[in-house]
């Protein structure tokens, strides 16, 4: 649509970028990288700190609050930040608007299905619903 | 340039790879003693006396530390930092001995230390 001089200043930049959808995922991706910054020096630190990597010490750790709520964090904010991440490369590479729009919902799907795996396996892990 | 496509190579990588095995690590763990012991033995799966899955996790977190250090770059230059020439190649080439150096720092930390 081409609104021309009539167009409002925040008419003539929304919708804008490869992706048609401007600014907010831009900075949307820009959030989640900062997080995941702490929450994946959180995990590699926790990693380094268990004494053994067994099924007990793993299940242990992911029980207590420290373990698990940082961990869930961490599901949400990696899936989201990859499936973010792989759509920015789609949208410089795949340039047929139907072939694009397929391939984001495919990787939505993907990534909110791991996500929701993974989620449900930690909960499952945490509210001891596995053998000690 | 390099380190630009670097970027996106470990960022689709450890997306893909790092977040299936990481479902499958939680999965593994949710399903009790057995699934466990399946996934610990597929994670040191050894033909010809290499370790191939270890190998790989060892790149991936390379590929980690590559993608944080080159993402941390960027959330400069984003400030519009560190655009002068020289300063820029600088950083860029930076990420990559410090990306092999932190990976390779965590690994004997994780894997090295009598464990």
């Amino acid at each position: 649509m081409s609104l021309g001089d009539s167009a409002t200043p925040l008419g003539k930049v929304e919708g804008l970028g490869s992706s048609g959808h401007g600014g907010h995922h831009w900075l949307e991706e820009r959030f989640t990288s900062v997080a995941l910054v702490l929450l994946s020096l959180w995990l590699i630190f926790s990693l380094i700190m268990l004494p053994v990597y067994d099924h007990d010490m793993f299940g242990q750790w992911l029980r207590s609050a420290w373990g698990a709520v940082p961990m869930a964090l961490f599901v949400i904010t990696a899936f989201k930040h990859g499936v973010d991440g792989l759509k920015v490369a789609v949208d410089d590479y795949v340039h047929d608007e139907g072939n694009r729009i397929a391939i984001h919902f495919a990787l939505s799907m993907l990534g909110i299905a791991g996500a929701a795996v993974s989620l449900f396996a930690l909960a499952k892990i945490a509210f001891g619903a596995v053998a000690a | 340039m390099t380190v630009s496509i670097l970027h996106r190579i470990t960022g689709g990588a450890i997306t893909v790879v790092g977040l299936a095995v990481l479902s499958w690590w939680l999965m593994a763990i949710a399903g009790g003693e057995e699934s466990f012991a399946r996934f610990a033995s597929f994670i040191w799966f050894e033909r010809l006396g290499i370790p191939w899955v270890i190998v790989a996790l060892s790149l991936l977190t390379w590929a980690f530390f590559q993608h944080l250090f080159s993402g941390l770059r960027h959330i400069v230059l984003d400030t519009g930092a560190g655009y002068e020439l020289r300063v820029n190649k600088f950083w860029a080439i930076m990420t990559i001995p410090t990306s092999a150096l932190a990976a390779a720092v965590s690994l004997y930390l994780i894997m090295g230390v009598g464990k």
